[in-house]
């Protein structure tokens, strides 16, 4: 009993030494802080966004980090229009709204988009034409490309997402999108959808992958991190947090510490390659 | 001392009721003013009866205001049968127990929060259709019965009511002259209850043009018009939500507000159908 309770402790102890450097010293800009930071936009952001001002928060409880989706559309436009501190987006602000707005661009992480279908669905691998096929409605039964003999689910994200835009930009060759896809609000929408629909089609942030979906191989280049790392998976793009201006207090403390040792793990650990 | 008080009290409440009455004029206006640039742009045939494609300059909604209209129609259509019995079991014909207890359910409808109906489709159903009838899952039959199950509420309370309202002499009377309880309910209730029964019917198919929940996560928002049960549609109020993330002064985003003043006047419609209905029904009484 007693050996136990030694040992716990002294796990404890050097869990404590171990964790202490790491954690202290990126939080510590945040001593003496106070107020609220509001987000929104990206919803491939998300999940990172809510562990950070978790972190924050919960190292200094009189600081208030509100965190909401919207996509990447939103994100800029509502931090544009002075709605909220931070705007997320998975692409970079059109040049007419950087010039309208005054927006300035924070680029914390890198992010694939991959290709997605039921993990039941054979089809593991396809070519990007046959993506591009697939998506103008060319192709509409999953026995064409290998699998199953049963239609093609296609499911797809509205114009304003900033996901949508590397997808369609850089593997669709700016192709043709059917008129019968289906849309979804949101990464995970796509993601809870994919994983219910076994002849599902869609396309999601890599870092939202996870078991419930399986990942298509393009061209032989399976959507994995170590892909997008070495630029051998091309379909990426940046992840932004806009604000208005150079911002002043706690935004630009939050987005300091996106950029730290310990917010780029943050997002390393939510399946994102760090930009420092 | 009494009259000042009761003119305070009038001129409070002259005061809200003529603010909310702008408000909603107000409503219109800034759609109409908002939309303007749109309007100036592309015909309205344009887009009223055009196919929708941004990429390409086209921003009809044509496939929108039919997906809304089939959708709508069919919940109210799947809804009715299910109303009628509910009301007609909870307003005369079942025992008192019964009675209650289904009264309390239907309460208890009411207060469901919309997206938990989704959320159970999501899982539920939409695998269902799939399976069962084929195609995607996510679409207008799916869509239907979800917004059935949300606006029934509506629809039993409703109806119930107006059951209820009937004069009780006349039921009295028919009971006297030895009529059953079927009968006092198809020959007397119901024809005295048959207006106020039509203007629940009418609300409920507002209600469910006006959802928006159900439609964006059930019925899949292809901008394609539907050409069966089973394919994916899109209704205007998802397509408002889907499109607003869109820049301010794109024609995308202009064209919310012909969706906006499409809806809008669908509801003004109804509630003067509303109106008229329960006037007769003042008249008749």
């Amino acid at each position: 009993m007693r050996k136990t309770s030694v040992r716990i402790s002294i796990i404890f102890c050097l869990f404590c030494l171990l964790a202490s450097p790491c954690y202290a010293g990126a939080l510590t800009a945040f001593d003496r802080q106070s107020g609220t930071v509001k987000i929104a936009g990206g919803t491939a952001h998300i999940p990172v966004m809510k562990a950070a001002a978790k972190r924050i928060m919960a190292y200094n409880k009189e600081i208030v980090i509100t965190v909401a989706g919207g996509g990447s559309g939103v994100g800029i436009k509502q931090v544009g229009e002075g709605l909220v501190d931070i705007g997320n987006s998975g692409r970079k602000a059109k040049p007419e709204e950087i010039e309208k707005y005054g927006i300035e661009m924070h680029k914390w992480a890198v992010d694939g988009v991959g290709v997605v279908v039921h993990p039941t669905n054979p089809v593991k691998s396809l070519t990007k034409d046959q993506l591009k096929r697939i998506y103008a409605g060319e192709i509409d039964n999953w026995s064409t490309v290998g699998g199953v003999n049963h239609d093609i689910t296609l499911y797809t994200r509205d114009d304003s997402s900033g996901t949508r835009a590397v997808f369609w930009k850089k593997a669709l060759g700016r192709g043709e999108i059917t008129t019968s896809a289906l849309f979804v609000p949101s990464n995970g929408a796509m993601k809870t959808t994919v994983a219910n629909d076994p002849y599902a089609i869609g396309y999601v942030s890599v870092g939202h992958m996870d078991a419930s979906i399986a990942p298509v191989a393009l061209d032989g280049v399976a959507p994995t991190l170590d892909n997008v790392k070495s630029g051998k998976y091309s379909i990426a793009r940046g992840l932004y947090s806009n604000t208005k201006g150079d911002p002043g207090g706690l935004t630009k403390l939050f987005i300091e510490y996106l950029l730290t040792p310990e917010g780029q793990q943050i997002a390393a650990d939510h399946g994102f390659i760090p930009v420092k | 001392m009494m009259v000042s008080k009761d003119v305070f009290a009038e001129s409070v409440f002259l005061c809200c009721a003529i603010s909310s009455a702008i408000i909603i004029l107000a409503i219109l206006g800034f759609m109409v003013a908002l939309g303007i640039p749109l309007f100036q742009e592309i015909p309205l045939s344009d887009i009223l009866n055009g196919p929708w494609a941004p990429h390409h300059g086209a921003y009809g909604i044509r496939a929108m205001i039919f997906g809304t209209f089939l959708i709508a129609f069919l919940a109210t259509l799947i809804c009715l049968p299910l109303s009628l019995g509910m009301s007609f079991v909870i307003s005369s014909l079942g025992g008192r127990r019964s009675r209650r207890l289904l009264g309390a359910i239907v309460r208890f409808m009411t207060g469901i929060p919309t997206v938990i109906y989704g959320f159970v489709g999501i899982f539920l159903l939409v695998p269902l259709i799939r399976e069962g009838f084929g195609g995607p899952g996510m679409g207008v039959l799916t869509a239907s019965i979800v917004l059935a199950i949300l606006i029934s509420p509506t629809m039993i309370l409703f109806f119930t009511d107006s059951l209820l309202a009937v004069n009780a002499a006349y039921v009295q009377a028919a009971k006297a002259l030895g009529a059953t309880r079927v009968q006092r309910l198809l020959y007397v209730m119901l024809p005295g209850a048959l207006s106020g029964m039509a203007s629940g019917f009418i609300l409920a198919l507002g209600r469910a043009v006006g959802d928006t929940l159900i439609a964006l996560m059930l019925a899949g928002n292809a901008v394609r018009t539907p050409q069966g049960l089973l394919e994916p549609a899109r209704t205007l109020t998802a397509h408002i939500a889907l499109v607003k993330a869109a820049d301010f002064d794109s024609m995308a985003f202009r064209s919310i507000f012909a969706c906006g003043i499409t809806l809008y006047l669908f509801t003004i419609l109804a509630t003067i159908m509303v109106r008229v209905m329960t006037r007769e029904r003042i008249a008749i009484s």
